[in-house]
């Protein structure tokens, strides 16, 4: 009980701090809307954008920099190294296991989600009654990482075969006739796809969403006329609604490629990276928190960071066209 | 710039009927259905899992499958009402850090929008040199990883940074002490979720708010109005469409984070969020399945109620969200 009542005065001094930070902004707008002029729209502008461009830079644009300059020195920042950090990344024996991993799970894991998010996308179009299918298929998403893998782990609890089973996964082998079924997540190399079905599970409702609301929106005309002109089934798929909704497709693909490059938190809490299942971005927060070696911490941001922008931009060049055309 | 969100990102407003409802009907055939229930059913079960262990007692939860609670069915609260207030297996309990949970999401979603809401009122509607190349720098910090700014700032929080003998963020520590100010307190998370969230909040809400009526604008500025009281007395209540999408999604987003509370906030239960608890739990306890699962269940049930009351307003913050680093 007493837990509860302090737990809700931590709340309440959250909110007070809301409270404190949002009263000194009315005071400042307050100050700064008596003056006049010229000097207001000065004022105004620096009141306004100040604390966002000042957060930025502190933030974002100075840390960035400071990672990238420390991605060249020592593990305790103090010398300058060169691509020694580099060389490692890409050089020391036992990396070719998180690296592979990665490349892994970059290619198979967002192929998988948007595959099976376009099916069921088109499946939904063609049913009256999709919201209870779509609700519930989209709910993973909004499951942390850390809860997903609990769900998971339940999935592939491994118990031995002579004692009742825990793990739905071995179960379902067992009754399909596997006498033995494998403990899942030490299966190397397969525990890296059995780690991917989470993400895999979390990811399929977010394409799912996104590509039925593009496919709802391509125009009922260009549906009729590609049937009146004898279009169906695989040929109406193929040459109408996939060129119609392509745009669409590349962001869902490259997005998920995004949230894969960077998760750690599935691999954290499911195996903490042992058991050949290692990737780059818990690799990173290993070598950065747990060894404590800034350098090569950093190296492996900004092996992160080098691998995003290129989708990035990809990205935004494709909407950008989106928009020019219509 | 004047575009909004949702034609940023490719989505177009879905039409009512996509195809004509005689062609629809061929169309539905039982097999499409049958493979959507089937999908729907799969993807459900490990939830429903976690749901039926969390509530079945010890022994059975930790020595046979969750599907035998229909041969033999067997319901306890006795595992919430453990991990709810620590018991004899896991001594600390997850109540400290379900509110802790709150005290950090809360602001860390509030803080972002104003902030944003500001910048991107200035961006918008206040006349100023350099404001489009402001605005693309800011959309261009989308780029940067999380990854990259979590040791820097760390260092900041504990140590200050100097360039060369130039301060340009105190050293906070206590006179004496090799202890930040900020130890043991929520605002290192606020901040530095704060940060992280500005780049896409100012680029969202830069969308709504420029498109609002320029007519209106200039009639409040000829009025006599201030920058500050159209922004309150107007902006702020057009603008509360895209402000709550995008809080929605920043307070998931934020309820779900593992590593900027690792890295911040350690896994005391001072501080500590729910998730931090949740894998501190697998990992010393992972056997416990009725524990963890009703530990694991408390912690999705908030984003769960969030999701199925405004899954509408966070389909649209994650649709433009998406990028999010």
């Amino acid at each position: 009980m007493s837990e509860f009542v302090s737990g809700l005065e931590k709340v309440g001094t959250a909110l007070a701090a809301v409270a404190i930070v949002l009263g000194i902004l009315l005071i400042v707008f307050f100050l700064a809307a008596r003056t006049k002029g010229k000097a207001q729209g000065f004022l105004a502008g620096l009141v306004f954008l100040g604390p966002a461009v000042l957060l930025l830079l502190y933030g974002l644009v100075v840390p960035a920099v400071r990672t990238t300059a420390g991605s060249f020195q020592n593990a305790e920042g103090t010398k300058f190294v060169g691509l020694a950090n580099y060389g490692w990344i890409f050089t020391a024996p036992g990396n070719s296991t998180f690296l592979i991993n990665t490349v892994l799970w970059i290619v198979v894991a967002p192929v998988l989600s948007t595959a099976l998010g376009l099916t069921l996308a088109l499946l939904l179009d063609r049913m009256r009654r999709e919201s209870i299918s779509k609700s519930l298929i989209f709910m993973p998403m909004a499951i942390s990482f850390v809860g997903a893998g609990i769900i998971w782990g339940l999935v592939y609890e491994y118990r031995d075969p002579s004692q009742p089973q825990v793990g739905l996964l071995s179960q379902i082998a067992m009754w399909l006739g596997v006498s033995d079924p494998p403990n899942w997540l030490l299966w190397q190399p397969f525990n890296n796809f059995f780690l991917m079905v989470i993400m895999i599970w979390i990811q399929t409702g977010f394409a799912m969403v996104v590509l039925s609301a593009a496919i709802k929106a391509i125009s009922a005309d260009v549906v009729e006329a590609a049937e009146l002109d004898g279009a169906t089934g695989w040929r109406l798929f193929s040459r109408v609604t996939i060129p119609m909704i392509r745009g669409t497709l590349i962001v869902v693909l490259t997005t998920i490629i995004i949230a894969v490059l960077k998760v750690f938190d599935i691999v954290r809490t499911m195996t903490n990276g042992n058991f050949g299942t290692q990737v780059v971005a818990n690799e990173m927060y290993a070598q950065a928190f747990v060894q404590f070696d800034v350098g090569r911490g950093s190296a492996l941001a900004v092996v992160l960071f080098l691998a995003v922008v290129p989708l990035i931009i990809y990205n935004v060049v494709q909407l950008r066209k989106e928009r020019s055309v219509r | 710039m004047s575009v909004e969100a949702h034609e940023v990102i490719p989505i177009p407003m879905p039409r009512e009927e996509s195809i004509p409802e005689a062609a629809r009907r061929k169309l539905s055939s039982p097999w499409a259905s049958g493979l959507v229930v089937l999908i729907t059913i799969l993807w459900t079960i490990p939830t429903f899992g976690l749901l039926v262990t969390s509530l079945r007692p010890a022994a059975e939860a930790t020595s046979s499958g969750w599907w035998t609670f229909f041969t033999d069915p067997q319901v306890t609260f006795s595992n919430y009402s453990e991990v709810l207030t620590g018991g004899n297996t896991i001594p600390g309990g997850i109540t400290p850090y379900f509110f802790n949970s709150f005290a950090i999401a809360i602001p860390a979603a509030i803080f972002p929008v104003v902030i944003a809401c500001m910048a991107a009122y200035a961006l918008a509607w206040i006349p100023f040199k350099f404001s489009t190349a402001i605005f693309f720098t800011i959309f261009a910090l989308q780029v940067i990883p999380l990854q990259m700014s979590l040791l820097p700032l760390l260092q900041m929080f504990n140590k200050g940074w100097s360039l060369g003998p130039i301060p340009i963020f105190p050293d906070l520590n206590k006179p004496g002490s090799a202890q930040s100010l900020f130890q043991g307190t929520y605002v290192p998370l606020w901040v530095a979720h704060t940060m992280f969230a500005l780049p896409l909040a100012v680029f969202l809400l830069h969308n709504f708010i420029a498109q609002l009526p320029r007519e209106l604008m200039e009639a409040a500025r000829v009025d006599g109005a201030s920058h500050f009281l159209i922004f309150r007395k107007l902006v702020l209540p057009l603008a509360i469409p895209a402000i709550a999408s995008f809080a929605i999604f920043q307070f998931l987003w934020v309820w779900n984070d593992l590593l900027v509370a690792l890295t911040f906030a350690g896994g005391t239960p001072d501080v500590a969020p729910i998730t931090a608890y949740l894998a501190n739990i697998k990992g010393s306890y992972g056997a416990q399945l009725h524990l963890i699962t009703a530990g694991a269940f408390i912690a999705i049930v908030v984003p769960l109620i969030v999701f199925f009351s405004l899954q509408r307003f966070f389909v649209r913050g994650l649709l433009a969200g998406s990028v999010k680093g």
